[in-house]
């Protein structure tokens, strides 16, 4: 039965993009594969999970006790359907971290985390050491593979897929021992800057505290988050838990762009895994170049107000 | 140090030594070695021992020898015999092979990273129940009440940029003993406190520096020869500046390379980390270290003074070894051996009177001192330039120094030539290719680590002096001789001046540099928080 | 109540991480290795649960070989009462971990175990949830907050929509996050009494636990370096660019 389930993430309305990359991660272990959406009231994030190319059913169990995604609930009802799988995915987002290893350990199997590249069905690459090493592991033949993907690795593939659904009862009773109180989202109107999937930063040529208002007005503009490097928070133009480097935060954004900031090792290392890092410099030999995907070597108080007019 | 009203916690010893070095070790070990019932402890303020001493270096196994006999039978893990020796004379295009001179043959002797030496030298001590605390600093003496010296107070931890607590305050604690050795290395602050308190100089020279910057490169396959030691004079340094560098092949394709300038540079322009950068683009250099990369990188001051500017290295209460009293060979470039046998001879010195009181007399009486008398005026030689200071070497290296006269040493502060007394030099400096592109770049290589919300470690005394007189006079030297870039001048609408200093405290390598070179003399280095500072990895 | 707390060995976050140019792993040799540092914050906090009288004792708990002691004697400094040395030269996995944790849980009668989210070397974040299905009991995961009262634990998790509070019934597993806590300095004179705690060795085979289908790291690599990008020459293009590439 070399057949793939992934495990689908929603917030009870909408299906999280992390689900359609996990998809991907599966067509490239090249064999069927299906969704399962757990929760309550989900028909709508099933129909939206069957659009996903390539998949051929989703399985659908909808009950009260699944509707908040506690582990311990969800686990035990992905475990009853496994027989029928070879490999479980679930995404690397805190709602598969939290998962996907209490499957496997009911499945008694270990995990591998975080896949960055398929090689095999057996085989795949994912990053160690914070991304500073990439491992290839391999897991043992006829043992069921239980996986998260590492969803910054992964493009989401396309909804041009008709999957055929299947709406089943639940088969485990809800677990009293841990119950959902509420959740608090990220507070403030700008996404938080750890995970926002857009970031936006300054650097020492921004000048001045004010002038960093072409910063969060950019990124408002775009809902990104705001990030500095660590000469603008030495100073004094942010506060430093925007600080984005080495010693700040270490970010992965899908989008990070960098006005005025030189590029030194220190704030490369905080992007390095970031999908596309854009640098806006006056200093055509700045080291930020070195590493830009987009570069662009002009005045930062020229170029933001045009990108502003342009967007807008 | 906080004035805070709370006594602190007391932790007692016999001897209380300062810095994990190799003096401080060496006292150590021998000290148990002794009187094995003797209660030592060594503080050491980084997170690990080895993680903050950086040295080239080629040692001589002799003390190493006397104190752990048999050490080769299982040696630290870098540990290269030396194979070839050579000196060398460079200009801008070529290098030319010099004689190898007495003090620099080298046969018989080890390539080893100081580092690694002393992390190797540690568990050997603790073996012998020496108390060894890494991570913690000794900030300030504790003095007795009779003004000599009674231990140490161990800093602070948890303190904010404002000197406030934060939720993690943990006051630091006094550790008192009979004795404190003080084994900072060079340009200890403690030491530097304690020299001017108990005026331990005021019969000496002044005391002479310089700058070692180093990198551990791991170099393309076949270049490496391991037990390959080179020298080399002359450029990128101009004729008045003392200095030169060194390559030592190690193994497994790494190669340790540097560059030492003395401190008495007269221009307020130069940038010791580019002349390092420099040397390494000479073409008899550059192509071994092209297609390979830095593993590791950092600096640190080196002692040169010898034997004139030898401070009195006893005190009520407390002793100087190592370079923290400053017995390094300069001619040799050799400073362990001396660092070792040092801290062998006050050990046995407190073992035998029980106090450290008569212990300068029988250093001043020992071989250590007859190796620093020997080359004494080898480096005042130096101080009318290169070619004298050839010349001076030669003479003294075949009368073995016992020519009646001895040169003296002068300040480095006090050398440099301000702005418009100084005549621009044509280095012949080249455009740069290799790696670390800048001083910022190269710091990452020394993986320092301080927490940003300490209080800033460099104190500077008067900083009026830095916008009203320091940049028409001297150009803000500063910015250019910390090998961290510590120290910039930024652009600043809200001061009269336009600009201010802006201290990048977290860069720092705890060189000593800036302490050493500061025109004015009025940046004064701390210790910050215990643990903080360079991660030396083989250095 | 007691609480297990436990510590991997790990190499320091400071080192730069190099791989061996023949790709057989990373280098480690001569490197500074420390306790991992979310395992300082689950240590943390399991004091302060003790200082506010909710337990009797807190176990440190590390396996590994014997330099493991270390990092044990560090968490036995920072306040431990006992430490437990699960003595193995095998690069154990989650799975194996979880097990032989879960030994030492039923063996010591734990009330509640708090873990590090992940380790930083392996960045595997498996061990917390493996233990807590073995054992049967509540999981509680990247905590940033934590209130005990009574038989319960309120937890705040940092998940990626914001803040989420769940309630779990103890005895459960948590596994800890970066803004749980600050963890504290060690006193010198804790270090010395530190040395007289005890510190229990047991060989990984007298818990009955073996490693079983493990996975195989096979080769090395640094991550891949980026390409060179391009330049583009105002404004203009680059909104074109980035309209191009779906990113705004």
């Amino acid at each position: 039965m070399s057949k793939t389930l992934i495990i689908a993430e929603h917030d009870g309305k909408d299906l999280n993009p992390s689900t359609a990359k996990c998809a991907n991660c599966a067509a490239a272990i090249s064999q069927p594969y299906d969704i399962v959406v757990l929760g309550s009231t989900i028909s709508e994030v099933a129909k939206q999970a069957a659009t996903i190319e390539g998949v051929e059913t989703v399985i659908a169990i909808d009950a009260e006790h699944l509707a908040k995604p506690l582990a311990v609930n969800h686990a035990a009802e992905v475990v009853a359907l496994a027989d029928g799988y070879s490999h479980i995915l679930g995404p690397s987002t805190t709602y598969g971290r939290d998962l996907m290893p209490r499957i496997a350990a009911l499945l008694g199997v270990n995990q591998v985390s975080d896949i960055s590249t398929v090689v095999g069905p057996h085989h795949f690459k994912r990053p160690i050491y914070a991304g500073n090493a990439i491992v290839d592991v391999q897991s043992p033949e006829g043992v069921k593979v239980v996986a998260t993907v590492r969803v910054a690795s992964w493009k989401a593939l396309a909804n041009t897929g008709s999957a055929s659904l299947e709406e089943r009862t639940a088969d485990s009773p809800a677990l009293t021992h841990t119950r959902y109180l509420d959740l608090q989202s990220g507070g403030g109107e700008r996404p938080d800057l750890q995970t926002a999937s857009r970031v936006v930063s300054g650097g020492r040529a921004m000048a001045s505290e004010e002038n960093f208002e072409l910063i969060y007005s950019l990124a408002d503009m775009i809902s990104a988050g705001a990030g500095a490097s660590r000469a603008a928070v030495d100073a004094g133009y942010c506060p430093n838990d925007m600080q984005v480097g080495q010693t700040g935060k270490i970010i992965a954004p899908d989008l990070y762009m960098a006005f005025g900031i030189s590029g030194a090792i220190q704030h490369i290392t905080g992007i390095k895994d970031a999908g596309t890092i854009v640098a806006i410099n006056k200093d055509a030999e700045a080291p930020i170049f070195e590493v830009a995907d987009i570069g662009l070597a002009a005045d930062l108080f020229d170029v933001i107000p045009e990108m502003k007019q342009l967007l807008g | 140090m906080s004035e805070n009203v709370t006594e602190r916690e007391v932790m007692e010893y016999d001897v209380i030594i300062v810095g994990a070095g190799p003096a401080g070790l060496a006292c150590a070990i021998r000290l148990k070695q002794l009187k094995e019932d003797l209660m030592v402890a060594v503080i050491e303020k980084s997170a690990e021992v080895g993680a903050h001493i950086l040295s080239g270096a080629v040692i001589e196994p002799g003390p190493l020898d006397e104190l752990l006999p048999g050490w080769q039978d299982s040696p630290p893990p870098v540990c290269i015999p030396v194979k070839h020796d050579e000196l060398a004379f460079l200009t801008a295009t070529k290098r030319r092979k010099l004689p190898t001179p007495p003090q620099q043959k080298n046969h018989g002797n080890f390539i080893v990273s100081l580092g690694a030496l002393c992390g190797w030298l540690a568990p050997k001590a603790e073996d012998l129940g020496v108390d060894i605390f890494p991570g913690y600093a000794a900030a300030g003496i504790h003095f007795l009440a009779d003004g000599a010296v009674g231990g140490v107070i161990i800093g602070d931890m948890g303190v904010d940029r404002e000197g406030q607590p934060k939720d993690t305050y943990m006051q630091g604690i006094e550790i008192h003993a009979p004795t404190t050795v003080l084994a900072e290395g060079c340009r200890g602050h403690l030491s530097k406190q304690l020299i001017n308190k108990f005026k331990l100089d005021e019969n000496s020279d002044p005391q002479a520096y310089g700058i070692g910057i180093k990198e551990l490169w791991q170099v393309g396959p076949g270049k490496c020869q391991p037990g390959l030691v080179h020298h080399s004079i002359g450029w990128p340094l101009d004729t008045h500046t003392y200095g030169g560098s060194f390559i030592y092949h190690m193994d497994k394709d790494r190669v340790a390379v540097g560059f030492v300038c003395a401190l008495d540079y007269s221009d307020p322009e130069f940038s010791p980390f580019e002349a390092f950068q420099q040397f390494k683009h000479h073409p008899s250099v550059k192509p071994l270290f092209e297609g390979g990369e830095i593993l590791s990188g950092g600096a640190r001051t080196i002692i040169e003074g010898g034997a004139q500017s030898l401070p009195k290295v006893e005190m009520p209460g407390a002793l100087l070894i190592g370079d923290a009293a400053g017995l390094l060979n300069l001619p040799k470039i050799k400073g362990t051996h001396q660092a070792i046998r040092s801290g062998m001879l006050a050990a046995s010195h407190l073992a035998d009177k029980g106090t450290g009181e008569g212990f300068d007399g029988t250093l001043r009486a020992s071989p250590i001192m007859k190796e620093l008398h020997k080359v004494r005026n080898i480096r005042p030689g130096f101080n009318k330039g290169l070619w004298r200071g050839l010349i001076t070497a030669g003479i003294e290296t075949v009368t073995a120094g016992k020519l009646p006269r001895t040169l003296h040493n002068h300040a480095d502060h006090s050398a440099l030539k301000k702005l418009q007394d100084m005549k621009t030099v044509d280095r012949k400096w080249v455009k740069r290719e290799l790696a670390p592109r800048d001083r910022l770049a190269s710091v990452y290589f020394a993986a320092t680590d301080h927490d940003e919300d300490q209080l800033v470690h460099l104190q500077i005394l008067e900083p009026d002096v830095c916008i009203s007189r320091c940049g028409e006079e001297y150009g803000h030297p500063c910015t250019r001789f910390c090998p961290a870039q510590v120290y910039e001048m930024v652009e600043d609408t809200d001061t009269s001046a336009g600009q201010r200093l802006q201290i990048n405290a977290a860069n720092c390598v705890h060189c000593k540099t800036c302490d050493i070179k500061d025109p004015y003399q009025i940046i004064n280095w701390v210790t910050p928080e215990g643990g903080s500072g360079p991660n030396y990895q083989n250095l | 109540m007691k609480i297990l707390v436990g510590i991997k060995r790990v190499v320091d976050y400071n080192v730069r991480i190099r791989v061996r140019p023949d790709g057989s792993g990373v280098d480690t040799d001569g490197v500074k290795m420390s306790i991992n540092p979310f395992d300082e914050i689950a240590l943390e906090q399991a004091l302060r649960i003790r200082e506010a009288g909710n337990a009797e004792e807190v176990i440190v708990v590390s396996l590994g070989g014997t330099e493991c002691q270390q990092q044990l004697r560090t968490g036995l400094a920072m306040g431990a009462d006992r430490a437990i040395q699960v003595d193995t030269e095998e690069n154990l996995q989650p799975l194996t971990i979880a097990r032989a944790l879960l030994k030492v849980v039923e063996k010591e009668q734990v009330g509640l175990v708090i873990l590090g989210k992940q380790a930083i070397d392996g960045d595997n974040s498996q061990t917390g949830q493996m233990l807590a299905a073995l054992w049967d009991r509540p999981q509680a995961t990247f905590a940033s907050g934590l209130e005990l009262s009574g038989d319960s634990a309120t937890v705040t998790r940092e998940v990626d929509a914001g803040l989420e509070k769940i309630e779990v019934d103890l005895p459960a597993v948590i596994t800890v996050d970066l803004r749980l806590n600050e963890p504290r300095f060690v006193k010198l004179p804790d270090i010395m009494k530190a040395k007289r705690k005890p510190l229990e060795v047991i060989p990984l085979t007298d818990l009955g636990v073996a490693s079983e289908n493990d996975l195989l790291a096979s080769q090395y690599a640094p991550p891949p370096v980026r390409e060179k990008g391009i330049m583009v020459e105002d404004t203009a293009q680059l909104v074109a660019e980035l309209k191009t590439r779906g990113l705004v």
